[in-house]
């Protein structure tokens, strides 16, 4: 009756789909890495060109400034969210009134097209119309402009992901949270131990895993932030906050020099994985000590 | 555990909750707000109700076409991401098939990838490769809804795995027995069994694909262009008519507004791949 036919029967279309814009989409890029390709330049055609284009990348300082901006906004973003979301975390954890009702509206952010969010925080912040720069000069005396600051830019791109994204820390962690043993606990408290050593050795050892799966979700999410920032302050002012998407989106890509936009693009992909992989190494698979 | 008190958690949860609606607040009183009215002390109460904007922004052909084809393209790939990950996890858990956790685990990773890298490498096969005479995928909604179920199938796969898993596979045999042919086991026995799961994962497709933009941006010009690279392009060809560019925006995120109570439950699982259950 059940002959495994009929099972890649009902399985190869999504095989087929994945295939198709997945799989090949990678090989592709990878290929054409290896090549000189500009349409419109004198020579149109594909001209092998090695490693000439990964020789390029390590030089090029626009590139390496990007890299080095979204690892600061990745770093700054999932920081904050993992703590922010953990207090807020533990705050759920508790009985209060209206609990639903503040978890529903908490969880709206993740489901606004990140493209809105960039356009509402873009409303907030316009001088001369948006509520924040009129504040924050009225009662901290600051002058608030993003398109003049880059400091201001770069914080106020962070600000928008930590609003955008914390949420999601947030339920995970209380998913984390919810699913403890209350046994260790309670018997660390017999023993006399302080909040900060219940925290330190039974609270996190046992968060861990979950803390983990965020941390990495997060991270990779980070790591790729186009659409809001772009709404936001469409990278600038000059280059504060063009992330390596966006730099590779509205700089090579636009450029047609096709081959090294690829070469760019796997470089990215293969930086993305050896920063997870460094990290994964770090935090999981680190032998426990001998004690 | 120790009991404390509801005085904190309730004053910092409201003003989470202020902070979480004040952008989509503040988009909404801009949305409600004439040219004259927006300029001066930026007041964040409601002025009344003015619709003048959203009337511009639906009389506007171009915006009601980019509407149009987002409701399209949204509304193709739910469905057919819905039923081949029907199909698919029907597969992976009532046949045994050789290798299928490394596939299973391959259908996963497909999310994981970061867009903007392939974006280049789709761009030239949309435009260079995958043609047929004059037919291009370039700038077709075909195109788009295709592209969109690499990055939803395997979430769908994943959320509708576990539903699948929980049906008891004693039904589906039972049927057999009684002569139930598969297809008939398919829509007559897992089909309602699965309606809960199957509607989770339809809605939150559809607002993946809804809310999608870089892909949209880069892989159309003008026949297929979707609501969100309307709103982009909004900002960067008009600049300044803010009213239009808040009512616009509202429109965009209005269906998050409907579904937020549907799949408020399920966003977590659909976002984490599982990896955080609650």
């Amino acid at each position: 009756m059940r002959s495994p036919v009929t099972g890649w029967l009902f399985l190869a279309p999504t095989i087929l789909v994945l295939t198709v814009f997945g799989f090949v989409p990678f090989i592709y890029v990878a290929f054409v890495g290896f090549f000189d390709w500009n349409p419109f330049a004198a020579n149109p055609d594909l001209v092998f060109a090695g490693v000439n284009n990964y020789r390029r990348l390590v030089f090029d300082n626009q590139f390496l400034r990007s890299i080095g901006l979204t690892l600061q906004f990745t770093f700054w973003v999932v920081l904050s969210q993992l703590i922010i979301g953990y207090l807020l975390a533990q705050l759920f954890m508790r009985d209060f009134p209206l609990k639903g009702l503040f978890r529903t509206i908490h969880t709206l952010p993740l489901l606004v097209a990140p493209i809105a969010v960039g356009a509402a925080w873009r409303l907030l912040c316009v001088p001369g119309l948006g509520p924040l720069p009129y504040y924050l000069n009225r009662w901290f005396g600051i002058d608030f402009r993003l398109g003049s600051f880059e400091h201001q830019a770069f914080i106020t791109t962070v600000v928008m992901d930590i609003w955008h994204w914390t949420p999601l820390v947030t339920l995970t962690l209380l998913a984390g949270l919810s699913a403890m043993p209350k046994e260790p606990f309670e018997s660390a408290q017999v023993d006399g131990a302080n909040r900060w050593q219940i925290f330190w050795h039974i609270m996190l050892p046992l968060l861990k895993p979950v803390l983990i799966t965020t941390t990495f979700i997060r991270l990779m999410d980070a790591l790729r932030t186009v659409d809001e920032v772009w709404m936001l302050t469409g990278g600038g002012p000059g280059t504060a906050t063009r992330y390596i998407g966006l730099h590779i989106w509205r700089v090579v890509f636009p450029q047609t020099d096709y081959g090294y936009g690829a070469a760019m693009s796997l470089m990215t992909l293969y930086l993305t994985i050896m920063l997870c992989w460094f990290l994964y190494v770090g935090l999981v698979a680190r032998k426990p000590r001998a004690s | 555990m120790k009991k404390k008190g509801i005085v904190l958690p309730l004053v910092v949860w409201c003003v989470m909750t202020l902070i979480t609606l004040l952008p989509i607040w503040w988009l909404f009183v801009v949305s409600m707000r004439t040219r004259v009215q927006l300029f001066g002390r930026p007041s964040l109460l409601l002025d009344g109700f003015y619709w003048g904007n959203y009337v511009e922004v639906l009389e506007n052909e171009e915006f009601r076409f980019y509407l149009w084809n987002s409701i399209i393209v949204a509304t193709s790939n739910c469905l057919i991401v819905t039923v081949l990950a029907f199909l698919a996890t029907f597969a992976l858990s009532r046949y045994k098939l050789a290798g299928e956790d490394s596939l299973f685990f391959w259908l996963i990773t497909n999310r994981m990838a970061p867009a903007a890298v392939f974006l280049l490498p789709l761009f030239l096969l949309y435009t260079q490769v995958f043609r047929l005479g004059d037919f291009q995928l370039f700038d077709t909604r075909i195109g788009l809804i295709l592209l969109y179920c690499v990055f939803n199938l395997p979430f769908a796969i994943w959320l509708l795995k576990g539903i699948m898993d929980g049906i008891p596979k004693e039904l589906d045999e039972a049927a057999m027995i009684d002569g139930a042919s598969t297809f008939q086991v398919l829509t007559r026995v897992v089909m309602p069994l699965a309606k809960p799961g199957l509607a989770v994962t339809a809605i939150l497709t559809w607002m993946f694909a809804w809310n999608e933009y870089l892909f949209a941006a880069t892989l159309t010009s003008v026949e297929a262009r979707t609501i969100t690279t309307g709103l982009a392009e909004f900002v960067t060809v008009t600049g300044t008519n803010w009213g239009e560019l808040a009512a616009l925006s509202m429109l965009t995120l209005a269906p998050a507004l409907i579904f937020l109570g549907f799949v408020q439950r399920h966003i977590v699982a659909g976002l984490t791949f599982g990896a955080v259950k609650e």
